[in-house]
C-alpha cells in the first residue's frame, strides 16, 4: 500500500459518493418538509434509465440529465398525490411509489430495447483533469463535472433551505403544518414542491451511474443505493453540511472495498457493504429517542 | 338544477365491497397505456391476462404456487400493520427463514420426513423472529423508530446470505453461489402430483386462520387492534403497547421467516440469493389490498398470484415485456390506496 494507493482510493471515494450525495440532499428536502420518501430506490432507477434511454436516442449525455431531472419531478410529483393530496401513510405511499417506478423502468427497457444479448451502451462521460497537470495531488481532482456539481449543490441546498423564504416554509411544514398554515403557507404546495425537488435531485444520482460511471443501464444498477441515502440522512442528522461527510464516509467504505476485493483480502467483502446499514442501525439505537427527524415526518396533514 | 358537494362523513356502506373493483377497473384503465406502448391491444392483453392462466390445469395451479409465499408475508404484514407497528421488513425476515431452512435441510438427511419438515419450520419461524427481534427490541425499548430499521436491515441480511453463498456455502458440486441441495426427507410434498403446489400453501392458510383468530377473538387481539387504531387511546385503556407491539412483531417476524422456508422446501431445494425478488414487499401490497384483514389479504395474495401468472402469458403470447405484472401490481397498490381515502367521503346532494 503505497501513496498512490491512497491518492487513487481518495479520488474513488468522490466518485462513489457522488450519487449518495444526491439521492440524500433529495431525501433531505422531502423530509424535511415532513415526508419521508420511501420512493427514493425506485426514483434513483427511473432517474438511471431515463438519463441512459434519451442520452442513447438524442445522443447528447446532459440531455440525458436533464431528462433525469424530470422523470424523477414526475416521481415526486406522484408521491405527493398519494402522501401529500390523499394523506395516505407515508411508508406505503413511498414503498408503492418505489415498486412502480422500479416496474416502469424495467417494463419500458424491454419496449425500447427488447431483449438484447449484447447491453446496450453509450460513451459516458468522460472525467475532468482541472489540475491534471498537478504533481501528486492531481487524480485527485479527475472527477465527473456531476461530481463537482454534487459538492456545489450541498451550500446551495443550505442556502435554500436556511437562507430563503422557500427553505422556511420547506422546514416550518415539516416541523409544525398547522403553525404553517395559520401563518398562510401552503402546505400541501410546499410539500408538492419539496417533493419534486427531492425526485429530481435523487434521479440526477441514479442518471450518474448510467451515463457517469457505466455507459449503461443495468437491473441490479441502484443496489439499494437508495436505502442507504435514507440511512445516511439519519447520519448526518437532517443536515445539509453532515450530508457530505456522512457520504464521503460511506463512499469511503465502498471505495476500498473494491481495493482490497482485488488485493486477495481474506474478508468478505459484503462485510463492508453491510457496514453503512449496520452502522447507521448501532447510531439510532446509541441515539434512540434524540434522533428525531422534522417532527411532522410521517404525519399526514389533513386541512379542516 | 341539482348542485352537489363533497364532505368528508364516512361513505355509505353498500359502496364498500365496490371500492376494490373501482380500484382494478382504475389500474387496468392506467395500465393499458403502457400495454399501447408496447405495441399491443389492451382489450386483448386484458383479457389474456386474466383468463389465460384458467385455460389449463398447470397455469391455474401456478396461480397457487406462486400466491403461496405472497399469503405468508401478506398475513405477516398484516398483523403487524394492524397491530401499530409498521414492518417493511418482511422480505429480510423472509430471507431469514430461507437461510435457517436451507441449513436445516441439508442436516436432516436420515430424519423422518415429518419430523425434518417440523424441524425446517420450526426453525424457519424462529429465524424470522429473530431477525425481526432487532428492530422490535430498539422500537419498544429504545424509542427507534422500526420503518427504517426493518428497511435497512433488509440489505443486511441478503448481504449476510450472499457472503455465505460465494463463501462456506458454496455448492461443491456445481461451484454456483447456491447452497447445497437440501436432503430428500426436507423436501415439502406435492399437494398435487406433477405440479409445484406443496406443502407451504397448507402452512400458509393455516397461518392466515392463525392470525385471524389472533385478531379476532383473543384477548391480545383485542389489544393489538386497540394499538393499531391508536396509540394513545389503547394506552388510556390499559393497554401495555410495548408488549403488544413486541409479540406482533415477533409473529409477524416468525410467518415471513415460514414463507423463506416454503420457497426453500418447496420450488428451489437450496438457497440463492435472489431468492424472493421482493416477495416481502408485495405482502405489503396483498395485507394493504386486503385492507389489513387476514382474509382479504389472503384473497389478494392469490389475486396477485394471477396478476404474475397473467403476466407470463401475455408475455408469451403478445410479446408484452414480464414487466408488466409488477407496473400492475404496484399501480393497483397505489390506486387503492386512493381508493380506499374516498371511504372518508361522501357526495350530498345540496
Amino acid at each position: 500500500m503505497d501513496f498512490n494507493f491512497f491518492i487513487g482510493l481518495i479520488a474513488a471515494t468522490f466518485r462513489v459518493a457522488t450519487p449518495l450525495i444526491y439521492g440524500t440532499l433529495g431525501e433531505l428536502f422531502c423530509e424535511r418538509a415532513g415526508i419521508l420518501n420511501l420512493g427514493i430506490e425506485g426514483t434513483m432507477f427511473i432517474g438511471s434509465f431515463v438519463g441512459f434511454a434519451v442520452a442513447d436516442a438524442t445522443g447528447s449525455l446532459w440531455l440525458g440529465v436533464l431528462a433525469a431531472v424530470v422523470s424523477g419531478m414526475v416521481g415526486g410529483l406522484i408521491m405527493s398525490l398519494f402522501a401529500v393530496r390523499l394523506g395516505v401513510n407515508q411508508h406505503v405511499s413511498g414503498l408503492g411509489t418505489t415498486l412502480l417506478l422500479t416496474g416502469l423502468s424495467l417494463f419500458l427497457f424491454r419496449v425500447v430495447y427488447g431483449i438484447q444479448r449484447i447491453q446496450p451502451a453509450i460513451k459516458p462521460f468522460q472525467l475532468l483533469s482541472p489540475f491534471g497537470e498537478l504533481p501528486v495531488l492531481g487524480p485527485i481532482f479527475q472527477q465527473y463535472a456531476l461530481t463537482y456539481i454534487a459538492i456545489l449543490l450541498i451550500p446551495l441546498a443550505w442556502w435554500v433551505l436556511y437562507r430563503t423564504n422557500f427553505g422556511l416554509s420547506i422546514r416550518s411544514v415539516g416541523e409544525n403544518p398547522e403553525a404553517a398554515d395559520a401563518a398562510g403557507i401552503n402546505v400541501y404546495r410546499v410539500r408538492t414542491i419539496a417533493l419534486m425537488i427531492g425526485g429530481g435531485l435523487m434521479a440526477v444520482g441514479g442518471a450518474f451511474l448510467s451515463i457517469g460511471q457505466l455507459g449503461s443501464f443495468t437491473f441490479g444498477i441502484i443496489a439499494g443505493r437508495g436505502w442507504v441515502c435514507i440511512a445516511l440522512i439519519i447520519f448526518a442528522n437532517w443536515m445539509p453540511a453532515r450530508v457530505l461527510w456522512g457520504a464521503l464516509l460511506f463512499g469511503l467504505i465502498e471505495a476500498l472495498q473494491l481495493r482490497l476485493q482485488t488485493t486477495g483480502l481474506k474478508l468478505p467483502y459484503e462485510a463492508f457493504l453491510a457496514l453503512p446499514y449496520i452502522v447507521t442501525v448501532a447510531a439510532l439505537a446509541i441515539a434512540g429517542r434524540n434522533a428525531t427527524g422534522p417532527a411532522a415526518v410521517l404525519k399526514p396533514y389533513k386541512r379542516e | 338544477m341539482l348542485k352537489f358537494r363533497i364532505e368528508r362523513a364516512p361513505s355509505p356502506v353498500w359502496m364498500r365491497p365496490l371500492l376494490p373493483l373501482l380500484a382494478v377497473l382504475i389500474t387496468f384503465v392506467i395500465t393499458s397505456v403502457f400495454i399501447l406502448l408496447a405495441k399491443a391491444n389492451p382489450l386483448t392483453a386484458y383479457y389474456y391476462y386474466l383468463t389465460s392462466p384458467f385455460t389449463n390445469r398447470v397455469s391455474m395451479i401456478e396461480i397457487l404456487v406462486k400466491a403461496t409465499p405472497l399469503i405468508l408475508t401478506g398475513a405477516s404484514v398484516t398483523i403487524a400493520f394492524a397491530s401499530g407497528y409498521w414492518n417493511i421488513g418482511a422480505e429480510g425476515q423472509l430471507y431469514a427463514g430461507a437461510l435457517a431452512a436451507a441449513w436445516i435441510g441439508t442436516e436432516v438427511g436420515g430424519w423422518h420426513p415429518l419430523l425434518a419438515i417440523l424441524a425446517m419450520l420450526l426453525g424457519g419461524f424462529l429465524a424470522g423472529m429473530i431477525w425481526a427481534s432487532i428492530p422490535a427490541l430498539l422500537k419498544v425499548k429504545l424509542a427507534v423508530d422500526e420503518v427504517v430499521t426493518t428497511l435497512l436491515l433488509n440489505s443486511v441480511i441478503v448481504f449476510i446470505i450472499s457472503a455465505l453463498l460465494n463463501g462456506p456455502w458454496r455448492d461443491p458440486v456445481s461451484g454456483w453461489p447456491q447452497s447445497p441441495t437440501i436432503a430428500d426427507s426436507a423436501v415439502f410434498p406435492k399437494l398435487i402430483p406433477r405440479s409445484r403446489l406443496h406443502l407451504g400453501f397448507v402452512v400458509a392458510v393455516m397461518m392466515v386462520l392463525l392470525i385471524w383468530f389472533i385478531l379476532s377473538k383473543t384477548p391480545l387481539g383485542l389489544r393489538m387492534r386497540a394499538s393499531g387504531l391508536g396509540q394513545e387511546a389503547a394506552r388510556f385503556m390499559g393497554v401495555n403497547i410495548q408488549r403488544t407491539m413486541l409479540i406482533a412483531a415477533l409473529l409477524s417476524g416468525g410467518i415471513a421467516g415460514l414463507a423463506g422456508v416454503g420457497e426453500v422446501a418447496g420450488i428451489h431445494f437450496h438457497l440463492i440469493d435472489a431468492l424472493s425478488n421482493g416477495l416481502g414487499y408485495t405482502g405489503i401490497i396483498a395485507a394493504t389490498l386486503g385492507g389489513l384483514n387476514p382474509f382479504g389479504a389472503g384473497l389478494a395474495a392469490i389475486f396477485l398470484g394471477l396478476l404474475d401468472t397473467g403476466a407470463q402469458s401475455v408475455s408469451r403470447s403478445l410479446g408484452v415485456p414480464i414487466f408488466l405484472g409488477n407496473v400492475v401490481q404496484s399501480t393497483l397498490l397505489l390506486v387503492t390506496l386512493g381508493v380506499f381515502m374516498l371511504q372518508n367521503y361522501r357526495i350530498r346532494r345540496v
